[in-house]
């Protein structure tokens, strides 16, 4: 079988070789990175612009934009068909091209956030180190104080000027940060953008709106995850709690409501921006309706008007929008409302990449996607729902490994 | 200890001094000094297909598939044969069952999930064929949008595919707007009309043209003035496929008519 004929469905006339051969990874793909550059955003809030109620989930989102680093390549790896090779777009890059600059911008983003992660938490690296190392017992502490150690990169000092540097270095570091998240997602939009042969995809219009759609479903995952895991920490204290008999003053608090009330404000002005250019590309389309309208306009009101205008749109848009700015609103409310903003921004992906596909090039015929369900094969199940979900559930995994190392949360013991 | 000063200074020579001998590498740029030497390239080759010749035989497809080892029954080809049927209310149906590779065996026009589509004689107003192949484009998209640079433009033209180069990502198939890319279902890497390439270098022609038994094909050199080829597309009324995309196609058609896509 050729490659996309497994999922692909054509209506009225393709061209033969046409099929759906970029599915649900290339969907997953800018929508990782979107979720990267949108943590990446919400942590620099804090750090450049010193919005201080933010410090708690400016701390939170920059371990979780980390983590989901390596996962904005992975779908790209899944979707390869020679996946071994994909190396030689770093030692050949073909500058021509788009996607040559991938290994590049994502590697100096990498080396930014990891960067700016290591002088947030290099004080507590050097705490950890040396207070294992007096009073580590047994194998375990013992390689745990080696890991600290060797984190530290031999700065041990933690007096108050170095610190000092510290805090001045993650400013910089996070302010160089995000032209460069705006860039890596940015350079998403124009892979697609700058694609002449499609007339869904090709408008300058594209890098834009990419940036704002990540920065809303970043800050959106940011506060969700946030209120998850303060949930979490809370249910976890109370139960702990309960078994070592502490004062139940000591148990660490749920999810602090003005911040997610704060952080929600953000969210809806890049939403709005989303909003705006996204309508306004439709409208500029339908207005000068060159040739490519007419099949267009079948795909946008007829073929995808549910996955558009009722998911995407709705759904995923208008009801979140009312959910997030109406006052007083509760942690509740926030969560169903980012829920619905990740709903939106993932439909958006899903309306371009496989939207984008939707017609032939000959523009007298339709293609449908089938996302494979059940996998037959490792093609349908790298690109199709296992694949996908692999790829959405890696972030919490690279979390929850990563907290291990850099708590999230001011912990209650003194080193 | 060096000074701040003294540190920029410093680091400012040493990269001046690195980038200094890379710019006399750009004075030895072979292919440059070996377009001086041959005074430009002396072939482009192109194609000129006559679709009042064509009958839809579906030979062409079948003598490509064999001769270039794409799976004979994989549904994907390098060259296609498109039949268009205009009836008399104005519509347009048009097929390409199997890429034509046995030819058009029914009347029913192949509307792929909505069905065979049967259209009476007397509703007919025109009907013919067009087949496709790869434009090797004198601005090509593909070229540009590898990432790797797998794909390229020899000196006379042809686009081809390192198979051993590509990695499979896709972004060329996309960028083509005439749709001839495909992956190949055995290496798994981008595959598309080389010309036969293989076959032009050994002065044949390619296989499509040899197979033709109605001379619907034709391939030449655009550079030779006396080519029959040249003398067809410089002396009659030829067009191309898509020319808004700014492609520059080399593939010239005789008798197109403006429901071709």
């Amino acid at each position: 079988m050729v490659h996309g004929e497994a999922w692909t469905l054509k209506e009225f006339f393709v061209y033969p070789n046409e099929y759906i051969y970029w599915s649900i990874q290339i969907v997953m793909y800018p929508f990782m990175t979107g979720l990267v550059a949108g943590a990446f955003v919400l942590s620099s809030l804090y750090h450049v612009f010193g919005v201080k109620q933010l410090k708690e989930i400016a701390r939170f989102s920059l371990v979780f934009s980390f983590a989901l680093l390596p996962c904005a390549p992975m779908p790209l790896l899944l979707h390869l068909q020679q996946p071994l090779r994909n190396h030689h777009v770093l030692m050949t890059p073909h500058f021509t091209s788009a996607i040559a600059a991938f290994g590049i911008v994502f590697l100096t983003y990498g080396m930014i956030v990891a960067s700016e992660l290591w002088f947030v938490y290099r004080g507590h690296f050097v705490a950890r180190a040396l207070h294992l190392r007096e009073n580590g017992r047994g194998v375990v502490d013992h390689l745990l104080a080696i890991l600290f150690s060797l984190l530290t990169l031999g700065a041990w000092d933690v007096g108050e000027e170095a610190l000092h540097r510290d805090e001045k270095a993650v400013k910089v570091l996070a302010g160089a940060g995000i032209p460069v998240a705006c860039f890596l997602h940015g350079y998403a939009g124009f892979i697609f953008g700058s694609v002449k042969a499609n007339a869904l995809w090709m408008t300058p219009l594209m890098p834009v709106i990419f940036i704002c759609s990540a920065v809303v479903s970043g800050i959106a995952l940011c506060i969700l995850s946030y209120v998850a895991v303060c949930q979490l920490r809370k249910l976890l204290g109370r139960r702990a709690a309960a078994r070592d008999d502490l004062s139940p003053g000591d148990e660490p608090g749920g999810a602090d409501p003005a911040i997610v009330a704060l952080t929600a404000r953000y969210l809806l002005i890049f939403l709005v921006l989303a909003i705006t250019l996204e309508l306004l590309d439709l409208i500029f389309r339908g207005y000068t309706a060159v040739k490519s309208w007419d099949i267009l306009r079948s795909v946008i009101y007829e073929k995808d008007f549910v996955k558009i205008f009722i998911l995407q749109y709705g759904l995923g848009n208008l009801v979140p929008f009312i959910l997030l700015s109406l006052p007083r609103l509760t942690i509740r409310r926030a969560v169903a409302g980012t829920l619905l903003v990740l709903l939106g921004v993932f439909m958006m992906r899903w309306n371009v990449v496989i939207g984008g596909q939707a017609f032939s090039s000959s523009f007298a015929g339709f293609m449908e996607y089938r996302l494979p369900i059940v996998p037959e094969s490792m093609e349908t199940f790298r690109e199709g729902l296992g694949g996908a979900l692999l790829v959405a559930g890696m972030p919490y995994f690279l979390f929850f490994l990563i907290s291990r190392v850099m708590p999230i949360f001011p912990s209650r013991q003194n080193y | 200890m060096i000074t701040r000063r003294t540190f920029c200074k410093q680091a400012l020579l040493v990269a001046g001094g690195t980038v200094l001998p890379l710019a006399a590498l750009e004075l030895f740029d072979p292919r440059r000094l070996l377009a001086e030497k041959e005074e430009g390239a002396k072939v482009r080759w192109v194609f000129l297909v006559d679709t009042h010749k064509c009958v839809g035989c579906g030979f062409c497809v079948k003598a490509c598939k064999i001769e270039n080892e794409i799976p004979y029954d994989a549904h994907v080809s390098r060259t296609w044969v498109e039949r268009y049927v205009v009836t008399k209310d104005g519509r347009t149906l048009i097929d390409s069952p199997g890429a034509a590779r046995d030819g058009f065996t029914s009347s029913k026009i192949d509307q792929n999930s909505a069905g065979m589509v049967e259209v009476k004689d007397e509703e007919i107003a025109k009907a013919f064929f067009v087949p496709k192949l790869c434009n090797q484009c004198d601005n090509p998209p593909c070229v540009q949008v590898c990432p790797v640079g797998a794909t390229y433009q020899t000196a006379d033209g042809v686009v081809l595919v390192d198979r051993k180069w590509c990695i499979g990502c896709g972004y060329c198939v996309m960028g083509c707007p005439y749709g001839v890319r495909f992956f190949h279902p055995v290496y798994n890497v981008a595959e598309k009309c080389t010309f036969c390439y293989h076959r032009l270098h050994k002065g044949m022609k390619t296989a499509c043209v040899d197979a033709c038994p109605f001379g619907a094909r034709q391939v030449g050199n655009l550079l030779d003035p006396d080519d029959p080829v040249t003398k067809v597309i410089t002396s009659e009324r030829v067009s191309v496929l898509k020319e808004e995309y700014g492609t520059k196609p080399q593939v010239f058609y005789l008798g197109l008519s403006m429901e071709v896509k």
